[in-house]
């Protein structure tokens, strides 16, 4: 942690210099190890929806919150060894929203790997994307850590192929997020064999951090909070000692414990979402062990967006949430209860009123 | 009989003769066909909801607001901290048709407006009044 605590620090003296503010809407991740010198952090930018209206116009919000990300991704002490995107760049796949976005992301400095988010994908089944961005999934290892790239947007074939005339049209039913007319999100066959293949090259002990758009949980499927093969993908990360899933779709703070494997969510650039438990008519199951947070003001373009330092001390995630007009949130992997907490609002009496959510 | 008498019996027996049911009596059917009229309202309001045409720049009230999740009708009139006064519902509808969407305010009693509470309140029923909460 006292690494972490460090470029936190630093991070702020920096931004205090020109006078930007002291929150930012990208994770900075930090894998701490017991060799220091293995100490790495990454940052984590997710959930743009570039939104092209016409010509060269496009939604000034989302436009807002993806360049702030990126200009203040930049600034970060130390400077994070590469940066996650994690999907949804666009909101209709569309070669000018995947354009913008990719413009806005080229001022990046450094190394970016990038997640499939449904928004990317559903008009042209990631063509372009694939262009711009490389493969759909893949798995890279990074000092000592295995991390693990899916698409986890993918749906039934028959729906992909068979349901409708156009490919605009399947865009625009799975841009939705409550659209009856929508399909659940799955990993796949082909991706679960690969990654079976993939992981059986790697040791058990050694920290595997796996990235996809949608949690790799079930939460509320009527929003997709959801992936519908979750538990054989699961079912494949048990036997490490130390997996970490990190996801975003979702706009929310969610954190969770199955078995060996810590989920956590991070934050969007564009706008956030209610927690399913808002929808009076839904059958939902938002982990008990989340602490939401707190309810959004549309007042504020950008509350209810944030970022998190993401300490991964001995292979374990630790979330620092910092979030814009918000209290920051510490999210903790416990070693005694083997489960992330928050730090000061787990305890049901600490709660405080705007974290109550109806 | 009174003058007045004389016009009471005489409207009675007009509506006797026109059929006309009265006033505190009503059918199945009927129910049905109210609901049926409100449900078609609620269709539109949904319609308007996820359209892009409410506002100038493309986002819709459901991008943020997923099954109008979060808009709280049950809560209204309440004490809308940002605006500083007790307003209706239409008044934050119009807030963000203004705001996120870059668009016109609707007048209270446009069919559109109606249409927009009408599918917002549907989306909460089983949920208890409780005006004035935040």
């Amino acid at each position: 942690m006292s690494t972490i605590n460090n470029s936190r620090r630093n991070f702020i003296k920096t931004a205090g210099t020109l006078a930007i503010g002291t929150t930012l809407p990208i994770s900075l991740v930090e894998l701490a190890f017991a060799e220091s010198s293995q100490n790495f952090t990454f940052a984590y930018i997710s959930d743009a929806h570039i939104q092209h209206i016409k010509d060269n116009r496009f939604v000034r919000n989302w436009d807002r919150g993806l360049i702030r990300a990126v200009a203040e991704t930049n600034l970060l002490t130390p400077k994070p060894d590469f940066v996650m995107f994690g999907g949804d760049l666009a909101q209709l796949g569309s070669k000018p929203e995947l354009d913008h976005g990719a413009e806005i992301l080229s001022a990046l400095h450094g190394n970016v790997h990038y997640v499939m988010g449904e928004h990317d994908y559903y008009l042209d089944l990631g063509e372009y994307w694939g262009k711009l961005f490389g493969p759909q999934y893949y798995s890279f290892d990074h000092k000592g850590v295995h991390f693990v790239v899916l698409n986890s947007i993918k749906t039934y074939d028959d729906w992909t192929f068979k349901r409708w005339p156009t490919a605009e049209q399947r865009m625009l039913e799975m841009a939705d997020l409550d659209n009856p007319n929508g399909s659940p999100f799955m990993v796949g066959e082909e991706q679960r064999v690969w990654l079976k293949d993939d992981l059986d090259k790697i040791d058990k002990d050694t920290p595997v951090v796996v990235f996809s758009h949608s949690p790799l949980q079930k939460i509320y499927k009527g929003w997709n909070f959801w992936t519908e093969d979750a538990d054989q993908v699961q079912a494949l990360l048990q036997p490490f000692n130390k997996v970490s899933v990190i996801y975003g779709h979702v706009h929310q703070i969610q954190y969770n414990q199955i078995g060996n494997i810590s989920f956590n969510s991070v934050m969007a650039t564009a706008w956030p979402w209610p927690y399913p438990q808002a929808y009076a008519q839904a059958e939902q199951y938002l982990p008990k062990l989340t602490v939401p947070m707190n309810r959004a003001d549309p007042f504020f373009d950008r509350d209810a967006t944030g970022w998190q330092f993401i300490n991964l001390a001995n292979g374990n995630l630790d979330l620092d949430y910092t979030l814009y007009n918000n209290t920051s949130r510490i999210v903790r992997y416990n070693t005694d209860k083997k489960r992330p907490e928050d730090v000061a609002y787990q305890d049901e009496k600490a709660r405080i009123v705007p974290q109550t959510h109806y | 009989m009174s003058t007045y008498q004389k016009i009471a019996m005489a409207l009675c027996l007009a509506f006797a003769s026109t059929g006309s049911s009265l006033a505190d009596e009503f059918t199945e059917a009927d129910v049905q066909r109210w609901q049926q009229q409100f449900m078609v309202v609620v269709g539109e309001g949904r319609e308007l909801w996820t359209s892009p045409k409410l506002g100038t720049n493309g986002v819709a009230c459901a991008q943020c607001h997923p099954n109008a999740a979060n808009t709280h009708p049950e809560t209204y009139p309440k004490f809308q901290k940002q605006l500083g006064k007790v307003v209706p519902l239409w008044q934050m509808i119009n807030w963000c048709l203004k705001n996120p969407l870059e668009g016109q305010p609707l007048a209270a009693d446009d069919p559109k407006m109606t249409a927009l509470q009408a599918y917002v309140t549907y989306e909460r029923r089983g949920v208890k009044l409780e005006p004035g909460k935040h």
